[in-house]
């Protein structure tokens, strides 16, 4: 089924097309730490994502992959260790050597640098496609609701869905869904893009229509951070490819080192089941 | 072919395509069918029986309101208007308003607390709630009204001590009859609607708050724009109970001697004995003011369904218009009223966009209406002749600008509604 996903005459040996140099939307994950009462569910997790790299984390389903992509933007706090995206903390602010909690406004300002899209879309049902897209920038006062109108029709017709714009998200299929989530991911322009599981909820034939939009954001040159499940999409559009299991980075590398030749016992064995 | 046919016809031309895959269903097998063996439909003789006895039932009752004397209609009419029974009216209005916005206030308040991580807050809310929802309301007003006996001045003054006071005022002149109604009715609602409010907020998916956390939404915006829109699909039935509920509860204040709807009709009948006749008036008045919020229950439920379903269903309204162009059209398609070539006339004629409209574009079943094309040719003109009857009368708003189409469309989902 991940097969799909790959171009037919693709061999495997060209990573991508070279990409536009990004400057921004360079995350330092270092020594983080996090769990759930006893349940350790990531430990001492180091990751540095270069500006525009595109990143995919796979692994077996509890082993933190999801948790740490919500750490990145601060949806869940860590217990030991730090993240930074361009230098700067999410959720703190260092003080005298220490690390003190910052107001909840300027984490929701800090966190608007990152884009989130969820495995199950969890677009906001009672607005229509385009005001999904608009709610963020004008509540936040970056744009005029006219100008807002206009971004999100661009970005609705960049995802395809310009006919789209006046749908309610229970009039739509789950992979129009899962781009209107994508294009309201892109109104704030964030640095780096976030997406966890885009894929996983979709019936198979809509899972192509999602992946064609995030090869697209790939090639322009965004900061992409991908959990998923299609191995097969992760080895044709990531630079680099992280397994974690256990809450542990226990591999990573390429694509082709990682999927291809992979040096872990443990990585072989999730890959003899998925593939 | 008979008018049944001729009608099956119809439907079957009008409905598939503005229903997509559920128009598979029952639909085309009667189209299928009909070229067969004729179906006849199950009798329900149960039914048919039990209709019977309603009716009856029923008829009885209007009967005996109508023929029984003692009911004593004229007395009931020249109450019903009457200045005190408005001015009482008047009076139960300003109560449920107002206790009705202070209650749902406090309650959203409470409903916050109670959803609050502060383990006080929490607490608080939780042992009011306890509290009000534990006294009789009658006895709350009564203790409002008399609160004189306990504390027999109120003021501002040093927290925790009685020696020193800003200002003072006595109690019997601050909470007056109205004031002792309003305050104990706005409390015991405020508990009701706190609970209500809280489950309209548990319903909404976490989801929701992560997704708009995400996007960097405040605080308020989040409540405001995201959750609470969504929770009021689920509070608004409920709180329409809630007002509907607080307008008869508002006929408890006569304990304190405050003129309002029912306390008025017991002080007539006291004096003129006509007792039944002005109870009739206030449950008349009190039904009256059920219907108009009923109405707007409506009309508020189904802007909140927005986006909730994929079709919202038609008003009643639309529902009725729908009907007379129905039967308008099936008119029409009576064969025996001859005419044929003059309407297929019609039908060619370019200047029917409704009668286009008709023929949902791209996913019709064209085989079947190429094959019957004389008598959908009648269909389509009388339609037309339908919607320009509409659009005259006035009675066409903007969502039904395509006339019949709209009302069509609304049919067959309707018909289709069991199939899905």
């Amino acid at each position: 089924m991940s097969q799909t996903a790959l171009a037919p005459s693709f061999d495997g040996n060209i990573p991508i097309a070279p990409r536009p140099t990004a400057t921004v939307g360079r995350v330092e994950i270092s020594d983080v730490t996090k769990s759930y009462g006893t349940n350790t569910v990531l430990r001492d997790v180091s990751l540095t994502i270069a500006p525009g790299e595109v990143v995919a984390l796979i692994g077996p389903s509890g082993s933190g992959k999801s948790t740490l992509l919500r750490t990145i933007n601060h949806l869940e706090t860590v217990d030991r260790g730090s993240i930074t995206l361009d230098g700067q903390y999410i959720g703190y602010e260092e003080r005298g050597g220490k690390l003190h909690e910052l107001r909840e406004a300027e984490i929701l300002r800090r966190r608007t640098q990152f884009g989130l899209v969820f495995q199950n879309f969890n677009l906001f049902p009672h607005l229509t496609a385009i005001e999904n897209v608009v709610e963020a920038p004008v509540a936040l006062k970056r744009l005029t609701k006219p100008e807002a109108r206009e971004l999100a029709k661009a970005l609705l017709a960049r995802v395809g869905l310009a006919d789209k714009v006046d749908h309610y998200p229970r009039q739509l299929s789950g992979g129009q869904q899962q781009r209107v989530a994508i294009a309201r991911a892109l109104a704030l322009s964030p640095k780096v893009l976030l997406f966890d599981e885009p894929t996983s909820a979709l019936d198979p034939e809509l899972v192509g229509e999602v992946l064609d939009v995030i090869r697209g954001l790939a090639r322009d040159g965004t900061t992409l951070i991908v959990v998923t499940h299609e191995i097969g999409f992760a080895r044709e559009v990531a630079d680099r490819v992280v397994f974690l299991d256990g809450g542990e980075i226990v591999e990573q590398g390429t694509p082709i080192q990682v999927l291809r030749s992979p040096k872990q016992q443990r990585t072989r064995d999730f890959l003899a089941k998925v593939l | 072919m008979s008018a049944t046919s001729a009608q099956l016809k119809q439907q079957n031309a009008t409905s598939p395509g503005t229903t997509g895959p559920g128009a598979t269903g029952p639909d085309r097998y009667r189209g299928e069918i009909e070229h067969g063996l004729k179906v006849v439909p199950v009798k329900h003789w149960g039914r048919w029986v039990l209709s019977a006895v309603v009716a009856f039932v029923i008829l009885q009752f209007l009967w005996s309101l109508a023929s029984n004397e003692k009911w004593q209609w004229d007395v009931f009419a020249e109450y019903f208007f009457a200045p005190s029974v408005l001015n009482s009216l008047v009076l139960t209005l300003q109560l449920t308003v107002i206790s009705g916005v202070i209650g749902f206030a406090l309650g959203a308040v409470l409903a916050v607390f109670r959803l609050s991580k502060s383990p006080l807050l929490n607490a608080a809310a939780w042992w009011y709630i306890w509290f009000f929802r534990s006294v009789p309301l009658v006895v709350q007003i009564l203790v409002w009204y008399n609160l004189g006996y306990l504390y027999p001045t109120l003021g501002l003054g040093t927290p925790f001590t009685t020696d020193f006071w800003l200002a003072e005022f006595p109690t019997t002149t601050l909470i007056s009859a109205f004031a002792a109604a309003t305050i104990g009715l706005s409390l015991h609602q405020a508990a009701y609607s706190a609970e209500i409010i809280r489950a309209g907020i548990l319903s909404v998916d976490q989801g929701q708050v992560e997704a708009a956390a995400s996007l960097g939404l405040p605080r308020r915006i989040r409540f405001f724009r995201i959750t609470l829109p969504q929770a009021a699909r689920a509070i608004v039935p409920n709180a329409f109970n809630e007002i509907i509920g607080l307008v008869k509860g508002t006929s408890v204040v006569f304990i304190v001697a405050l003129p309002e709807l029912f306390y008025t009709v017991q002080v007539i009948y006291n004096r003129n004995q006509r007792v039944i006749p002005l109870l009739l008036v206030a449950v008349v008045w009190y039904a009256i003011i059920t219907t108009v919020l009923s109405v707007a229950q409506y009309y508020v439920e189904r802007r909140y369904a927005r986006g909730a379903v994929r079709e919202l269903p038609p008003t009643p309204i639309q529902r009725a218009r729908q009907w007379v162009s129905e039967q308008w059209s099936r008119l029409g398609d009576n064969p025996s009223q001859g005419g044929g070539a003059d309407a297929a006339a019609h039908a060619t004629t370019p200047s029917t966009p409704a009668g286009a409209g008709d023929r949902a574009p791209g996913e019709g079943e064209p085989a079947h209406e190429r094959a019957t094309s004389a008598a959908p040719g009648v269909t389509v003109a009388k339609r037309a002749a339908a919607a320009s009857v509409a659009d005259a009368a006035g009675a066409c708003d903007a969502a039904d600008a395509a006339g019949p189409t709209a009302a069509l469309t609304t049919t067959a989902q309707r018909r289709n509604g069991g199939t899905r």
